[in-house]
């Protein structure tokens, strides 16, 4: 799991993650890119990542994964990410597709419900938390 | 004593407070105004692994981390 201050550069972890698994005899890469759109006047996206609790999920998913005889990559930015550039990639690598295709939609809902990490909308520089497009994690609301 | 951080978007101080089991904490939180529109859709972590029982015993020098609704990608 890589973490990065500002946008990611797609193309470089992409081909990087490419060659690791080049001898690995993996028959499927199926990446995930999530991009940041022009919508409701933001200038960029923001987001804040509870490190620790990130890597104990991240771990979790590496097991379920090896377990299919596959293995899952992501990486996230920190901080503001300019629209039109990339926070967010993931990928399964497996030996046959089927198990990568659904392998990277469980992975990927998952993150959005689970991963540690809040999104804030930038707008005239204020960061403004994304409370309606956000999700409580699982087991929400011990406390109340 | 343990320690109660509020992580993300909840514009809060960390603060220390005697508790010896989650529902020590709520209890406690619970009597915080500020914290009234958070409690009921936050997730609650202990040292950094999540946690999903109030009867959790808690020990002197424990950290709890309360994680607000995410949204990453």
């Amino acid at each position: 799991m890589e973490l990065y201050d500002g946008p990611l550069d797609i193309k470089e972890i992409f081909c990087r993650w490419l060659d690791e698994e080049a001898h690995s005899n993996y028959g499927a890469y199926i990446p995930f890119v999530g991009t940041i759109r022009a919508e409701d006047d933001i200038e960029a996206l923001s987001f804040d990542i509870y490190e620790p609790v990130l890597r104990e999920w991240f771990d979790t998913w590496q097991e379920k994964a090896k377990a299919l005889g596959a293995s899952v990559k992501m990486a996230h930015s920190q901080g503001d990410v300019p629209i039109h550039t990339s926070s967010y990639i993931s990928a399964v690598f497996s030996p046959k597709r089927r198990v990568a295709l659904e392998l990277i939609d469980a992975f990927v809902e998952d993150f959005k419900a689970n991963a540690p990490i809040w999104k804030y909308d930038v707008k005239n520089g204020e960061r403004i938390y994304a409370a309606d497009r956000s999700t409580p994690m699982y087991g929400s609301g011990l406390l109340a | 004593m343990i320690k109660v951080e509020f992580l993300g978007p909840i514009d809060k101080m960390p603060i220390e407070m005697e508790a010896s089991t989650l529902a020590d904490v709520s209890a406690k939180l619970k009597e915080d105004s500020t914290l009234i529109q958070w409690l009921d859709k936050c997730a609650v972590a202990l040292n950094d692994t999540m946690v999903n029982d109030l009867n959790t015993s808690l020990k002197d020098g424990d950290r709890v981390s309360i994680l607000p609704p995410v949204c990453g990608g």
